[in-house]
């Protein structure tokens, strides 16, 4: 029962210890870096919530797929084949150009590259936090996911991994705020530093000079420079350039390639440099053949 | 007696609340999404002020700042800054009509969210964007609601 009077110690002193407590954990996280075992286990913990997070979707998308007709998935079929077949046609040409560029690069004298291995994974949520752009992904530690990794969609680079858990991992986009991301020009080879706003569509090029040569329209693929993200994927495209002599650098936007508001489906990267090497799951292939054959 | 009636229903209102805070939103109606754990923690502490405390509040604080991978602490800090005045005059806004009830929503909502920006802005220069602001507006029209579906969840499972 409630009583009238208040037992234990006053309202106020428990906020204070509470907020103590909540203050001790945010120094030991942001100012020590020791909570990171604990966060990753805490994630596996809070896992289930982020897949309830997802399941309306999933049973939308569910009954969506059970409604489409023959006819219908008989015209996507056709154009799927129909794509299908001139990718085949341009994946000729690039292997092609890959075996010359092989032996070019051999007769340079320089390191041939190594092909990178692939996983692809669902969005399992999303941060809402302005301040935070994040995603959590349905691969984890066990898929052999680690920390610093590069994630694409199928249109360029989304971002990297920030933590794993046991069966999740968080990516952190490459419009978060404290994200950066070392590009190079397409047309022209000039470097520069592309950061996030906190605005899915746009990232802000950092230092321009006014002189410089960028234009709008110009495609800034990732240099390779820095680590993480290896060379040669398409970012960002620059959409504004202003140079107001007033300031000290031009102010140039660039909007993500990639469609970051929208991902459902990311791709996992491991560049030919990782010790990590992916564990893809066992049970997919025959599921996938089972959901085919009910399908028939 | 350590489990008390209505403890399931209880922990079932949280986890909703957490799952409605991280669940995929078209992008347009993202920035609207109505702030559901303070909605419904401002909910529990004003029904049950000898029940749902300082000690819940901080543990879902520490359960946000996992699911929205800020650093550990800033969801909590900012949530017990906010239900504070909450419990402290439970009564008095417990005979508010809806109206002054989505005021004062709006308000702690506002101070949470406020309390929020300035520790991320302390600890990770994150940069102030009015966009951040507009779920006040969609929890102050969403508090009725939220109000009389969870009243009637409490009565119905016998919550107290």
């Amino acid at each position: 029962m409630k009583s009238l009077f208040e037992r234990g110690p006053t309202l106020l002193s428990r906020l204070v210890m509470a907020l103590i407590c909540a203050a001790t954990l945010m120094f030991l996280d942001h100012r020590l870096n020791t909570m990171q075992p604990v966060r990753s286990f805490l994630s596996t913990v809070v896992a289930p919530v982020q897949y309830l997070a997802v399941l309306p979707q999933e049973v939308l998308d569910r009954l969506v797929y059970l409604s489409t007709t023959r006819t219908t998935l008989r015209e996507e079929n056709v154009q799927l084949k129909q794509q299908l077949q001139e990718l085949e046609m341009a994946v000729q040409r690039l292997n092609f150009l890959e075996n010359e560029n092989d032996r070019l690069r051999q007769l340079l004298g320089s390191d041939v590259r190594q092909e990178s291995r692939r996983m692809a994974a669902e969005v399992v949520s999303v941060a809402t936090d302005p301040f935070s752009h994040q995603v959590v992904i349905n691969k984890g530690s066990t898929n052999g996911v680690y920390d610093g990794q590069p994630v694409l969609d199928n249109r360029g680079i989304v971002g990297q991994i920030i933590s794993v858990g046991r069966g999740t991992a968080r990516v952190l986009l490459i419009s978060d705020q404290s994200h950066a991301i070392s590009l190079r020009a397409e047309r022209n080879d000039i470097r520069v530093l592309a950061r996030g706003t906190g605005d899915l569509q746009q990232l802000e090029l950092m230092f321009i000079p006014h002189s410089s040569e960028l234009e709008v329209g110009d495609k800034l693929m990732s240099s390779g420079l820095g680590g993480v993200f290896p060379e040669g994927y398409p970012v960002a495209e620059i959409i504004s350039i202003d140079r107001d002599e007033r300031l000290q650098y031009a102010r140039v936007l660039a909007r993500p390639f990639a469609q970051l508001d929208r991902i459902r489906t990311v791709l996992l990267l491991w560049p030919a440099s990782a010790t990590e090497t992916p564990v893809y799951d066992e049970v997919k292939s025959p599921a996938l053949e089972k959901e085919s054959t009910n399908v028939d | 007696m350590w489990i008390k009636s209505g403890l399931l229903p209880l922990l079932t209102s949280y986890v909703v609340a957490l799952v409605l805070m991280v669940m995929p939103m078209p992008a347009f109606m993202e920035a609207w999404r109505p702030d559901w754990l303070s909605l419904v923690i401002i909910y529990w502490v004003m029904a049950l002020p000898h029940r749902v405390g300082m000690g819940s509040v901080l543990v879902l604080g520490l359960a946000a700042d996992i699911l929205m991978g800020s650093v550990f602490g800033i969801y909590a800090t900012a949530l017990l800054i906010m239900a504070y005045p909450a419990i402290r005059h439970f009564q008095r806004i417990r005979n508010y009509s809806f109206t002054q009830q989505a005021l004062v929503v709006a308000i702690l909502v506002m101070v949470k969210r406020v309390i929020v920006y300035e520790l991320e802005h302390v600890l990770n220069d994150a940069v102030f964007q009015l966009a951040y602001l507009y779920p006040v507006i969609s929890s102050a029209i969403a508090w009725p609601w939220v109000y009389l579906i969870l009243r009637k969840y409490r009565r119905h499972y016998l919550v107290r």
